[in-house]
């Protein structure tokens, strides 16, 4: 049956390849390669215009005394740089990949509600520009920090209703994309693909794609008591109506954490399939990999009140966070031993994907010490807040998520446009980011131990050196990113030589989407393939 | 080829820059300081014990990545074995290592919270509120082992020094290094004494704040509705003045509400304590004049 409808459709074929003309194409868009086009190339948007927030922080950090912008507007500096970054740049990202791979990975011939997917992008426009509006309104831009702590946060302008209703709308499209995530790796596989021999990167999707859909209504429950604690005069975070401001931290990282996963398992699975290719070998520990990613999923439902050991828990209280934190180090480890083993008497090439997923490798692990240093409760309190923190996290979330980014474009860009992108300017980007991004952070730690808070805008002169040093690495790595948009842009307009199906032809390359020609046709797997 | 090397010797270029950097300023550092509490010592050392943990097993991973990147290349014939791809053997090496590893951390860490935890016997408690931007300190009671003595009428704001203020508007065209502890310095400093648990009860004002001193190694939220508390002993012999600021984001002028504590001897501390409380203290003396 399935055979005979397989074969009725074959009569149209040669239509399918032609994809819609005109704005439509992108207005109306249900095809998941134009989608995942279009995430990723807002998520790019995203990156710069966050990027361009960091320059201002990092321009009045240079050096001591205020030159710049006033320390109100360096405050909405750093929680729009945030949100941005994480609503607007490696979350976008995240979906825009799964948009392009994962029905190319299980051998679907779209994703599985092409419809809510043009939704699910085309909300996000709105949402950013909502919050992108606020800088507009009286009273700026938000300023308590993306992580939104009542009372502070109820001091905002006029900008308040706005962030609130663009963060709503951001997590009805994280929603929606994750149920599509869901759905299609669910129903939608090829025959013979089980689960256990998915690729990795729909494997840590699907488990992301779970956070998200529990715990994106967390934050919108949270944000919406915030929002009628400050129109209608309710007192969930206030204690002079009865309410608890500690609450709100608790359910605000109750989403919070695992968020950071979200932000970081699909970036386990981009190395988890790239160190394979370029080392020539198969995954090691390929089942091990995918019950480390749903250990380290559970675990982050546990852990949430590690980011608030100095809010006063009792004692019983901080031990189980701390213990529990701790304990994510050994499924992580797992990932990182089985990844150095993957590559244990392979062959291998240094091709850009892999300089940035080695790259990932080693920062994401420095990045996983100081994230064990900080679980560590006792000295936690030395830390908290400083700018060792904001070491920390920019290293699982630039050289780690973002890198890992970065990793999976260079791996099918070619799939994608049909064409090799400029290998060398590639390398050199490269080289450009990693070295930069050391400059610009790892300076941070040493920062926050001889004791600079994180979030403020002048300091003490004996953080002035490194400061300017960390600035330096900001201007250096921002500007290497100017590089990829031209490197990616030259391989979309049609530079280069062209590549083949298989692209990484010399590698171990394994895998659905190296089996449909380069560049991908508008249509792919409409019979699904064969899994042998 | 060259790039690499191009790229190494510009590496090496901005490695020198910056160690010639970091010696502008002398003051500056780059690790925790040990601090001068038995709570800041104690986090010290768990630093320092994570820290060399985290650079053994630093040396070994990476090690075996590098050799591996550098031994396997395939530029240099290298043939890939494509028969290692699982071993129960090695997944349960690596997972009960670093239990093993998280045990030993976590059996010190453990017995420092119960420590820090412990507020009981303290021998003064003063009260420290956040506003914004600046803390106000109260000093509630003494106790010498045996009673508990209420101390009434201390209690002032203590807010960021004026010289650090003017230089600190935008635009001030001021020089930040030539105002002496910049940012960090306050008009009324808490006074504490030496070689005596101290108390610290904290509540916000407004929005939250938090204490923090880094040679003290404690810090805490004041946060409106709540009383939190935590215990600071400074050491005798390590009298003398200790800063830090308010890190828990409280506003636009977060950046600019330090903390300062200066630490005398018991004797000094008694003396200074008497002065603060000049109606207290003439109201003692009448009693013990009219026996």
């Amino acid at each position: 049956m399935a055979h005979a409808e397989a074969h009725a459709h074959d009569g149209h074929d040669h239509d399918h390849n032609h994809a819609p003309a005109g704005i439509g194409r992108w207005l109306f868009a249900t095809n998941h390669k134009d989608i995942g086009t279009m995430y990723l190339v807002f998520a790019l948007i995203m990156f710069f215009i966050g990027g361009a927030m960091a320059m201002v922080i990092r321009l009045e950090l240079f050096k001591p005394g205020l030159q710049f912008v006033d320390p109100g507007f360096f405050n909405s500096m750093t929680t729009m740089h945030a949100l941005v970054m994480i609503f607007g740049g490696v979350m976008p990202a995240w979906t825009g990949l799964a948009n392009w791979m994962i029905p190319l990975q299980v051998g679907a011939p779209d994703m599985a509600l092409p419809r809510m997917n043009n939704y699910s992008f085309w909300i996000l426009p709105f949402a950013f520009t909502l919050l992108l509006l606020s800088f507009f309104l009286p009273g700026g831009a938000p300023a308590g920090g993306w992580t939104l702590y009542p009372p502070l946060v109820l001091q905002a302008g006029d900008s308040f209703g706005l962030t609130i209703f663009a963060i709503h709308m951001m997590g009805i499209s994280s929603i929606m994309g994750a149920i599509n995530v869901v759905v299609t790796i669910m129903n939608m596989r090829a025959p013979g693909m089980h689960l256990l021999k998915m690729p990795l990167f729909c494997w840590t999707w699907l488990i992301t794609a779970y956070l998200l859909i529990a715990t994106m209504p967390v934050l919108a429950g949270a944000v919406t008591m915030l929002l009628t604690d400050h129109y209608f005069g309710t007192a969930f975070f206030n204690p002079a109506g009865g309410g608890d401001p500690v609450m709100f931290q608790h359910i605000f990282w109750f989403f919070g954490h695992p968020e950071v996963y979200i932000l970081i398992l699909p970036a386990f699975g981009i190395v988890s399939e790239v160190i394979p290719t370029f080392s020539r070998k198969p995954l090691f520990g390929y089942e091990s990999m995918v019950y480390a990613t749903g250990s380290i999923a559970f675990l982050s439902f546990i852990v949430w009140a590690h980011h608030m050991f100095t809010v006063g828990m009792p004692l019983a209280g901080q031990l189980f966070f701390m213990l529990s934190t701790m304990l994510i180090a050994v499924p992580t480890g797992v990932k990182v031993f089985n990844w150095t083993t993957t590559m244990w008497r392979g062959s291998i090439s240094y091709e850009p994907p892999m300089l940035f997923a080695l790259a990932f490798l080693f920062l994401f692990t420095i990045g996983g010490f100081s994230g064990l240093m900080l679980a560590i409760a006792p000295v936690d309190f030395q830390y908290h807040d400083t700018y060792f923190v904001v070491a920390h996290f920019h290293y699982v979330l630039v050289p780690g998520a973002v890198f890992a980014i970065m990793a999976g474009v260079y791996y099918w860009l070619p799939k994608w446009t049909g064409h090799m992108y400029d290998l060398k300017l590639a390398t050199w980007h490269f080289w450009l980011s990693t070295i930069s991004v050391n400059v610009l952070f790892f300076p941070m730690h040493f920062l926050g131990l001889a004791g600079m808070p994180r979030r403020i805008p002048d300091y003490n002169v004996q953080f002035a050196d490194w400061n300017m040093v960390a600035s330096i690495g900001g201007f250096a790595f921002g500007l290497s990113q100017v590089m990829f948009v031209w490197i990616v842009l030259k391989s979309v307009r049609g530079g280069g030589p062209k590549a083949s199906a298989r692209v990484w032809d010399d590698t171990n390359s394994e895998g659905l989407e190296w089996t449909v020609p380069s560049p991908a046709p508008f249509h792919t797997f409409e019979t699904p393939p064969v899994i042998k | 080829m060259s790039i690499q090397k191009k790229l190494a010797a510009a590496a090496g270029l901005a490695g020198l820059a910056i160690s010639a950097a970091a010696f502008g300023h002398p003051e500056s550092s780059l690790n925790l300081p040990v601090g001068v509490t038995p709570i800041s010592q104690q986090a010290h050392y768990l630093h320092m014990l994570t820290l060399w943990v985290c650079v053994g097993i630093a040396v070994v991973v990476f090690g075996a990545m590098i050799y591996s990147m550098v031994k396997f290349r395939k530029s240099q014939g290298a043939v890939p074995d494509t028969s290692i791809v699982h071993s129960t053997k090695a997944e349960i090496i690596w997972t009960i290592i670093p239990v093993i590893i998280l045990v030993a951390l976590a059996v010190p860490a453990t017995k420092g919270l119960v420590i820090i935890e412990d507020t009981r016997n303290s021998g003064l408690t003063v009260k420290a509120t956040g506003y914004q931007w600046k803390w106000q300190y109260e000093y509630l009671s003494q106790n010498d082992g045996k009673t508990e003595t209420p101390i009434s009428g201390v209690s002032y704001y203590s807010a960021l020094e004026e010289n650090s203020n003017f230089t600190r508007q935008l635009g001030s065209g001021l020089d930040p290094n030539k105002v002496e502890n910049y940012l960090l310095d306050v008009d009324h400093p808490l006074v504490i004494p030496s070689g005596v648990k101290v108390r610290l009860l904290l509540t916000g004002n407004d929005v939250i704040h938090a204490w923090w001193v880094p040679q003290l190694g404690m810090k805490r939220d004041a946060i409106p509705g709540f009383v939190n508390e935590m215990w600071i002993q400074v050491d005798e012999g390590k009298e003398g003045t200790y800063r830090g600021q308010c890190v828990e984001l409280c506003g636009r002028d977060h950046g600019f509400m330090p903390i300062v504590v200066v630490v005398k001897t018991k004797q000094d501390f008694a003396a200074w304590l008497a002065a603060q409380q000049p109606a207290a203290a003439t109201a003692t003396a009448a009693t013990t004049a009219s026996l």
